[in-house]
């Protein structure tokens, strides 16, 4: 069921994405990661992290992932998570 | 009288005795299940035995298998052994590691192991022609896909039923540039005598059943995982260990559905399991029929196995089902294993006394003692001595070198003389880790070697410092990664520290993850640059990577907001 309130935009998205990488992963929390940064084909987030990663997304924007969708073809950086995210919301 | 036999003829014998009982059921994300007879694993195997025939490979030769967790890396490590053929596995090009490092660490194992054949893809077939040196080895290179199998076999026209049980039966490889320069080379009997001593400690039978998800490139996988129950006659459940890492819930849920006996984690999994496992995930999965999950192949921790067994206990996991071993490659695999169906003590001991690295003082109470889990007693076959550092045997309790015999160790570092007799005294492998015996159970505590150990996989530190010396804007050799433990993730995490001009510059220190992170199978937990001086060098000019470790954690402590 969706609601018409506190949807948040796909930039509101990308900017928690990316502060919850940089805090919680990379633990550098002043560097955020560039939205189009390759994130898992450069290794910056290593196969440990993507669970976690899912697990953010998955309670914070209420879509579900499935470990098919934690690699490079479905999402590389920030922008493509967001997209992805934003098209299983619109689902 | 043990019968002597080497792996062919202890394979074939299973396929003549039960040719239709399952040898493997490979469980693989997007593919249907997907079950191995021994008639298959055979028939499939003999199409490679074959193509090598044809290819000019001779019995003996080494043959290097880069292939993908799959039916064709089991049907082409078979293949060469029923050949007659040592195999070895290269771990195959993952989507982060940068494509030159990764033939360049070919270019190497090459080099030095002389291998007569290779077996890839057809897709990656030119990328491993660019890593053959001019004078190659190679006269073969064989491509999965034309492999078929050979549905007509005889036991005569495979070589490897001729195998000689004292030759070299396989190479065992630790990632990375240093570890692939370094394979393990172990005899048919050398596994045999280890199956055999592993099996009497685990109490094994053909009701077990395996799980596993670890890579084959691995001891722990290719061993536990793979060799022993195919060649003792229990069905192995197969997992990726890339589906794994991604979905953690897949080994308890193939445990539960085939009834698994056995399964092995490294220490990290255990919280890993428990930290990031979701409920939804874990709905009617049993664990009543595990007899052993055990932990293996990095420092085993008592707070690990009590976030597990709390974790898991609603499925039916027993506290009894959670078990320690002490294993390394060169021992084939396993050293101790802790007593099956009980919790493996755990020994209190006096942190002060540990950290001066002396002794173990059992404490009467356990308030602000240390938790040192046990790793069990040793197999049946194997000698444990604790040794003092001018090579003098301790008692117990005593701190010290690790050193073992056993009729199971490696017959050499392969091609690599100078190892070899560095790693040995008087018929003795010194392990170069440390730890203590009490009531004949082994205790580790730390490591004399630099190697650090993450997720179960050994990492050697020069590799790393190697890639990042070479960022522009570091110090050349002014660079020591080292591991620090941590709680939260149960194993180690990598860092690493630099000298560079501008400490501040966030690009260089993006430049060093990145440069590492594709070079390397680990990823860095910190980069920490410094200015020129900071770093402790000993009088070799050698890093001194404890005392730098020491240095960095007291810098981070300080920098760290209360």
């Amino acid at each position: 069921m969706k609601t018409d309130i506190d949807v948040p935009t796909p930039d509101d998205i990308s900017a928690q994405i990316a502060a919850q990488i940089a805090t919680a992963i990379l633990k550098t929390p002043k560097h955020l990661p560039a939205v189009d940064a390759a994130l898992i084909s450069s290794g910056l987030i290593d196969s440990f992290h993507l669970v976690d990663l899912a697990l953010f997304v998955e309670d914070t924007f209420g879509v579900r992932l499935d470990d098919g969708d934690l690699n490079a073809q479905c999402f590389d950086s920030v922008a493509q998570l967001t997209a992805l995210i934003v098209q299983r919301q619109a689902g | 009288m043990t019968l002597i036999e080497n792996f062919s003829q202890r394979l074939l014998r299973h396929a003549a005795a039960t040719p239709n009982r399952a040898a493997v059921q490979l469980l693989q994300a997007g593919q249907p299940d997907h079950t191995l007879t021994y008639a298959d694993l055979c028939a499939h195997a003999a199409g490679y035995s074959a193509a090598l025939a044809s290819g000019g490979v001779q019995p003996g030769e080494v043959v290097i298998i880069i292939l993908q967790h799959g039916a064709a890396l089991l049907a082409a490590y078979w293949g060469v052994v029923l050949h007659g053929a040592v195999p070895a596995i290269m771990p195959f090009l993952t989507e982060k590691l940068a494509r030159e490092r990764y033939l360049a660490d070919l270019a190497s194992l090459l080099r030095i192991t002389q291998p007569a054949a290779l077996i890839t893809y057809a897709a990656f077939e030119n990328a491993v022609r660019l890593a053959l040196p001019p004078d190659a080895s190679v006269r073969a290179v064989l491509l999965s896909e034309a492999v078929t199998p050979l549905a007509q076999w005889s036991a005569e026209t495979l070589a490897g039923t001729r195998a000689d049980p004292h030759a070299v039966a396989l190479l065992q490889h630790s990632s990375g540039t240093t570890g692939l320069q370094k394979g393990v080379a172990l005899s048919h009997q050398a596994v045999f005598n280890q199956l055999q001593a592993y099996g009497a400690a685990l109490q094994t039978s053909s009701a077990d059943v395996v799980v596993s998800w670890l890579p084959l490139y691995h001891d722990m996988g290719l061993i536990a995982g793979f060799i022993m129950p195919i060649l003792s006659g229990m069905p192995l459940v197969l997992l990726s260990p890339f589906d794994w890492v991604r979905r953690p819930a897949l080994q308890l849920q193939a445990i539960s559905t085939h009834r698994g006996t056995l399964s092995w984690l490294p220490n990290f999994a255990l919280n890993f399991c428990a930290q990031k496992i979701r409920e939804r995930d874990l709905e009617g999965v049993d664990l009543r029929s595990l007899r052993a999950l055990i932990n293996c192949s990095e420092p085993t921790r008592a707070e690990s196995h009590t976030l597990f067994a709390q974790r898991f206990a609603a499925n039916g996991l027993a506290r009894g089902a959670l078990a320690t071993c002490y294993a390394m490659a060169e021992n084939v695999f396993a050293v101790t294993q802790s007593e099956l169906g009980s919790a493996p003590h755990v020994d209190v001991v006096d942190p002060a006394a540990l950290s001066r690295a002396e002794s173990a003082q059992a404490l009467r109470t356990e308030a602000g003692g240390a938790q040192m889990l046990s790793n069990g007693r040793a197999l049946p076959n194997v000698q444990i001595e604790i040794r003092s550092a001018d090579g003098a045997a301790l008692p117990e309790r005593h701190l010290g070198e690790i050193a073992l015999r056993s009729d199971c160790l490696l017959e050499s570092y392969y091609k690599r003389p100078d190892l070899t007799g560095s790693a040995f005294s008087g018929g003795w492998y010194l392990t170069g880790d440390l730890g203590y015996l009490a009531d004949a159970e082994l205790y580790i505590t730390g490591r004399k070697k630099d190697v650090m150990i993450v997720g179960g996989k050994n990492i050697h530190p020069h590799d790393i410092e190697d890639l990042a010396g070479a960022v522009a804007g570091v110090h050349a050799g002014r660079v020591v990664a080292f591991g620090v433990f941590n709680a939260e993730r149960g194993t180690e995490d990598v860092v690493l520290v630099a000298e560079a001009d501008t400490p501040a510059a966030a690009d260089v220190a993006a430049a060093v993850r990145d440069r590492v992170n594709r070079g390397t199978d680990v990823a860095l937990a910190a980069v920490h640059l410094v200015p020129p001086g900071w770093i402790i060098k000993t009088s070799s000019g050698k890093a001194a990577r404890s005392a730098n470790r020491d240095k960095y954690q007291a810098a981070v402590a300080d920098a760290a907001p209360e």
